[in-house]
């Protein structure tokens, strides 16, 4: 229904205003706030660009990890209660694949500079 | 003349002076203040004191004169830590709090992994810091030293594990390091003193000569010696550097200076084991500091995005289980 201005574009234009008009005004604990709080609307900028692949991959490699069908929350808790009850190997490689590829995208999104990512994408 | 002032005028012969000359304050914790002044214009000290009011209502916090005992026995094994000059009660006039001399160096873990001036110095600092180990969990556990906690590997997962459980998160990487390490928890089987918070950021380093100061004992207390070693190296603390200890250093000059001073060998696997008790540590302290956001203790959105930090733990949490695999 929306065509434009896009949420990125409409993100990318406060972003823009807070870097080049707010955050020049402001100092010490306000300061750094600010740059949590660009870091925040790029988080969310990522999120809406990768966030529904991310998670339609992710619902995918449940289902045929567990062999079962349902949404990502369900399968999600599922994986979860499994290893919490010993019913699912933590170091099964098919549940470290999925971990890790689900990992790769999350922190794609929060913390695309943090040098882990580039550990585990280098290391495999 | 602040009350501050007034009550450091008043402890000034007991350290040795009579001023006390520009007083500020550095930092603030909610649970403690950092002071720095200067005794008669020409020595530099610090105060650390719990902010009037707080005090013996946390429960949990070491008291000040704990932590500065420990400095003190640290000391006599030679660990490199500050002069602690005086020690004052809760009801004196300054407050819970002890005073020690400043020490000169570097805090900021990103400056020390990083910075140009740390170059030449930085090949030395992971040796140095097995070597402070090495001296810190000597201090004798003799009954000389005030009551302190004791925690073996699978206490600190129950700990960190009901936190957890309370928040209702559901992520598979804290899962699977829970059940990972719960299944390989080492025994308790050679306590010693820990400082309990030893990473890059609590460490004071000097561009020229390395290790100057163990900073922030409030964590002090008796477990696994490989748990200082671990939480050194995990990766939370390592401020952009590419090494593993503290992101300045390697686990082979952080195990050799560790020995070199004395220090029981430890293998790596169990440094290993603990790094990653760090990560999960860290992931869980992160989504708690989230939940204080998402209930409105703390609506900063400082809290909001540390939510968001949680996945940095478990991306590396997954590099260590898949290394473990």
């Amino acid at each position: 229904m929306i065509t434009h201005p896009t949420a990125p574009e409409l993100i990318d234009s406060v972003i823009r205003f807070i870097e080049e008009r707010a955050a020049p005004q402001l100092k010490d604990r306000d300061a750094f706030l600010c740059r949590v709080a660009v870091n925040a609307l790029a988080a969310v900028r990522r999120e809406i660009e990768q966030g529904p692949a991310a998670e339609d991959a992710a619902a995918e490699r449940l289902r045929a990890l567990l062999g079962r069908d349902g949404d990502f929350a369900t399968l999600n808790a599922a994986l979860c209660d499994g290893i919490q009850a010993g019913t699912i190997a933590p170091l099964d490689p098919a549940v470290l694949a999925h971990m890790k590829a689900s990992i790769i995208d999350q922190v794609r999104i929060d913390q695309p500079q943090y040098s882990g990512l580039r550990t585990l994408t280098q290391g495999s | 003349m602040s009350d501050l002032q007034a009550a450091l005028t008043d402890l000034a012969p007991q350290l040795g002076g009579t001023r006390i000359e520009g007083l500020r304050r550095l930092s603030g914790g909610a649970s403690q203040e950092t002071w720095a002044f200067s005794l008669d214009g020409e020595r530099p000290l610090i105060l650390r004191r719990k902010p009037p009011g707080t005090a013996s209502v946390t429960g949990t916090a070491t008291p000040l004169a704990t932590e500065a005992a420990l400095i003190r026995a640290a000391a006599k094994q030679g660990a490199p830590v500050p002069e602690v000059l005086a020690i004052c009660d809760p009801d004196s006039d300054v407050g819970e709090a002890y005073v020690m001399a400043a020490v000169e160096g570097e805090t900021l873990g990103k400056r020390i992994a990083r910075d140009d001036n740390f170059a030449a110095i930085r090949p030395k600092l992971a040796f140095q810091c097995g070597e402070a180990l090495a001296r810190i969990h000597a201090i004798p556990l003799d009954g000389s030293l005030p009551p302190l906690n004791r925690s073996s590997a699978l206490e600190e997962l129950a700990k960190y594990e009901t936190v957890y459980r309370s928040l209702g998160a559901r992520r598979p990487i804290l899962e699977a390091a829970f059940r990972y390490l719960k299944d390989r928890a080492p025994p308790l089987d050679r306590p010693v003193m820990l400082h309990g918070d030893f990473r890059n950021g609590n460490i004071m380093f000097h561009p020229e000569t390395g290790l100057a100061a163990v900073l922030d004992w409030e964590l002090v207390h008796i477990g696994d010696p490989a748990e200082d070693m671990g939480w050194v190296c995990t990766a939370s603390w390592r401020f952009g550097g590419q090494k593993p200890v503290g992101g300045f250093g390697d686990y082979a000059d952080l195990l050799a200076g560790y020995e070199a001073a004395g220090g029981t060998p430890i293998p790596l696997e169990r440094v290993l084991y603990w790094q990653m008790l760090g990560s999960l540590k860290w992931g869980v302290m992160c989504e708690g500091m989230y939940a204080s956001f998402a209930n409105g203790t703390d609506p900063s959105v400082e809290r909001a995005m540390i939510g968001r930090r949680t996945s940095e733990c478990e991306i590396d949490l997954m590099a260590l289980l898949e290394r473990a695999a």
